[in-house]
């Protein structure tokens, strides 16, 4: 597996550039991320996704549902597409450190 | 010469069938002598450590893909089947083959120019070898690196004026058969109706945003040629409300034995002279045919339009005027509660531009399977579990016979409340004091 190197930080990293542990995450890791998932400045907004994902995440052990994270977050899949322009699960989820999402995808 | 040894791939290469191994092979040697000097973005040995990979494959009789891969394009959420081999360093050529799908045009009608175009593009930027096409109906391009990702889409929509295909949790690639391009059964233009809904629901394409994935298929006649009944979610299937067309003269070339019937099918054996009562009058499931003074007789009140006598004898019988289509819900793989195929949901409904009926129909179904549908369950296993009578509540439908094949056996039925005399709130004591204890 994959090390990056930031401001003193190592994350270790598959190849699709996801965190490998939860708990390695930290806010630096979303200030490296950013600009490989196409986001210049990180607004409250995109604070407000990630934070929930992560809530979510830990509460339940899986990422919710689309739904689910435009219901709670208020933000319309448009506009989540407006701040992650990869989307959902490779942006926001890569950002928050949550696991790869899986399946027939 | 490919650069590795695979001795067992090699065996595939006899016999008459067209051999992918030897396909693989050309294109490798293609590259390694650079063709037209073509600068390749990917490992010019991609189709090596592919055949190597495979050979390896065969011999271990295990998969050598690593588990799932996100990657895409900026604005998307899929189109992009991402994949990493668990041998990078065995086989660089193949440490990331990704899998791109590009949207087909409906029924894959194509023009040698715009072929070229696509294959120029692929040989620079991938690694040449394709699927023409997936099963939901994507041309789809195996084989590349993350970096040329965005490159492809920008080549694909800017200078081909080409979209991707869909994958993830959303409308997945819509299909159709060839329809009235060339087949006189068509009972709508399957491949506008594709097309259309195709570009209306190019966000929910896109972007995933429901519970599962979701197929649309559109068969203009019952034989059901792109098996929309069987492959997608929501099955679009022409018929016709009228009455079969008969020409008595084509009926009598027929049992004179001057046509042959299903158009030939069956030449390449002797099956006897044509008999029509034995293979179409004694073969019709609703018995509703029948020969009188010569001339063939159909009872089309009783007949299901299962295609038959029209398939035995094409020149004779056609297609009522009347035309629409029906659509059937619910078809999905057997994961996880078993397989389905579509249940009638509308038996008919007019296919006519702007198909505003038949959206409203769609958008209906959405509405409700996005809302209560659980994650990953298709639309098929939420008709299971909140039941039949739920998904003819939201589109609207009163239910008639014609959408069970029989009614329930069982008699555990559900009441609404508001069906039932006196509702569900009764006070003990009263019933006491007509029954003691």
């Amino acid at each position: 597996m994959a090390v990056v190197e930031f401001k003193g930080n190592q994350f270790e990293v598959d190849e699709d550039g996801f965190l490998q542990r939860f708990e390695d995450w930290n806010p630096e890791w979303v200030e490296y991320v950013k600009e490989s998932e196409g986001i210049k400045e990180l607004t409250d907004e995109h604070k407000k996704v990630i934070e929930f994902l992560q809530d979510y995440y830990k509460k339940n052990g899986i990422a919710p549902m689309v739904r689910i994270l435009s219901k709670v977050t208020g933000f319309k899949l448009k506009h989540i597409y407006e701040l992650f322009p990869s989307g959902p699960g490779k942006g926001a989820c890569k950002m928050a450190g949550l696991p790869k999402p899986t399946g027939c995808v | 010469m490919p650069k590795r040894e695979t001795p067992l791939l090699d065996q595939l290469e006899s016999g008459p069938w067209p051999s992918f191994v030897s396909e693989m092979k050309r294109q490798s040697e293609s590259r390694h002598a650079k063709e037209n000097e073509v600068q390749y973005q990917i490992p010019v040995d991609v189709c090596d450590d592919l055949l190597g990979v495979l050979e390896l494959s065969y011999k271990e009789g295990e998969v050598h893909w690593k588990h799932g891969g996100i990657v895409g394009v900026f604005g998307y959420g899929g189109g992009v089947i991402g994949r990493y081999c668990d041998q990078p360093q065995m086989f660089p050529g193949v440490a990331h083959f990704h899998t791109v799908r590009v949207n087909q045009p409906a029924a894959k009608y194509y023009k040698a120019d715009f072929l070229r175009q696509l294959c120029d593009l692929w040989d620079f930027r991938g690694s040449g070898l394709t699927n023409m096409h997936g099963s939901t109906g994507d041309i789809v391009f195996l084989g590349t690196r993350t970096e040329q990702l965005e490159e492809i889409f920008f080549e694909l929509t800017h200078n081909l004026n080409q979209d991707l295909g869909g994958s993830g949790s959303n409308l997945r690639t819509p299909e159709c058969c060839l329809g009235e391009s060339r087949c006189e059964w068509a009972c709508y233009d399957s491949q506008e109706l594709c097309y259309q809904l195709t570009m209306e629901y190019q966000d929910e394409l896109h972007r995933p945003a429901f519970p599962y994935k979701f197929k649309f298929k559109f068969d203009a006649c019952p034989n059901g040629c792109v098996a929309s009944i069987a492959r997608s979610d929501l099955s679009f299937i022409g018929t016709w409300r009228d009455e079969i067309r008969i020409d008595q003269e084509a009926v009598a070339a027929y049992a004179g034995g001057e046509i042959s019937p299903n158009g030939g099918a069956h030449a390449g054996k002797d099956w006897g002279p044509f008999d029509l009562q034995k293979e179409v009058i004694d073969l019709c499931p609703t018995e509703c045919m029948w020969m009188e003074d010569g001339k063939l007789k159909i009872n089309d009140k009783e007949c299901t339009r299962c295609m038959h006598c029209l398939n035995v004898m094409p020149r004779a019988l056609r297609i009522g005027n009347d035309r629409g289509l029906s659509i059937l819900v619910g078809a999905k793989a057997p994961i996880l509660d078993g397989a389905q195929m579509g249940s009638l949901l509308v038996p008919f409904i007019k296919a006519e531009e702007p198909y505003d009926e038949i959206k409203e129909v769609i958008e209906n179904i959405w509405d409700w399977w996005m809302e209560e549908g659980k994650n990953r369950e298709r639309i098929g296993e939420t008709m299971k579990r909140m039941g039949f009578q739920r998904l003819l509540e939201v589109t609207g439908i009163p239910p008639m016979p014609q959408h069970v094949q029989e009614p329930r056996t069982n008699p555990y039925i559900f009441w609404k409340e508001e069906e039932v005399p006196g509702g569900w709130d009764r006070d003990i004591a009263d019933y006491r004091s007509r029954h003691q204890k």
